[in-house]
């Protein structure tokens, strides 16, 4: 299906690939850089910024990628990730203690302009649209 | 970090940012001011690349120095990648990819000044 892998990282999937692209540059730097110097410090916050990386280059990857395998993988890969940042962004506004340094998605990904928590809603929208079984009726008339 | 170089970076981020969610309203398509807008950040942020390294070298001040000039390194490709993956799509979602990426080197800069002034 030639045409379903142009759709998954064309158009707005275009914009979405670079968004992610940026982030998982972002968050594989901030990882390393974390583990790096100072792993003892924050385990907890480290190991889940280096999960947080992993995530986003899935996600970068599976949007390249196409086609059916790669909707599924980019689905997982945002999922995770929706649950990733409100479980993260809770945690650290309830349980101080546990992030004594910040991840990508503490508060709610308020060290990079709330972006990670609008990030996977538009993933999940944008995959919501170029779904490979495409039912023709449901959900899809309500997409601009 | 020069505080001159800083500002004018910022503030032709700002500038190219209207610009183009002036343009995203207007849903024109990627063109050519907005890749001149690009250019003239491109340069700033080479100045700032050369200038950062050199402060790096000559300061005294307790800065992470590689983290730094990553950062530096960053900001200086953000708008090329950001410009070539914008070619590929000439609709107004090239002009929202050249928006993140003024948005991304936004973001960058803000780092650098906390990289640079985080023993103050």
């Amino acid at each position: 299906m030639p045409e379903r892998v142009e759709e998954l990282s064309s158009g707005w999937g275009r914009a979405l690939v670079f968004a992610y692209g940026v982030f998982a540059v972002a968050a594989t730097g901030r990882s390393l850089v974390q583990l790096g110097v100072d792993a003892g410090r924050a385990p907890l916050a480290y190991s889940l910024s280096l999960l947080a990386a992993v995530i986003y280059l899935i996600a970068t990857t599976s949007l390249l990628l196409g086609g059916r395998t790669g909707w599924r993988l980019a689905a997982v890969a945002v999922g995770v990730e929706l649950l990733g940042v409100l479980a993260v962004g809770a945690l650290s506004y309830a349980a101080t203690d546990l992030f004594p340094d910040r991840t990508v998605w503490s508060h709610f990904g308020q060290g990079y302009g709330f972006l990670p928590l609008v990030l996977p809603f538009a993933g999940l929208a944008w995959l919501r649209h170029t779904r490979p079984t495409a039912p023709a009726a449901t959900g899809k008339a309500d997409l601009p | 970090m020069n505080p001159w170089v800083y500002g004018a970076v910022l503030l032709l981020c700002a500038a190219a940012a209207v610009l183009l969610v002036v343009d995203l309203v207007r849903d024109r398509a990627t063109q050519d001011s907005h890749f001149v807008a690009l250019g003239v950040i491109e340069v700033a942020l080479l100045v700032q690349l050369v200038w950062g390294s050199v402060a790096l070298a000559t300061t005294d001040r307790d800065v992470q120095g590689g983290v730094l000039v990553s950062y530096l390194v960053s900001t200086v490709l953000a708008p090329v990648v950001g410009a070539f993956v914008a070619l590929t799509e000439r609709s107004r979602v090239g002009t929202t990819i050249l928006l993140l990426a003024v948005a991304t080197v936004a973001g960058l800069e803000i780092r650098i000044w906390d990289l640079w002034h985080a023993d103050a």
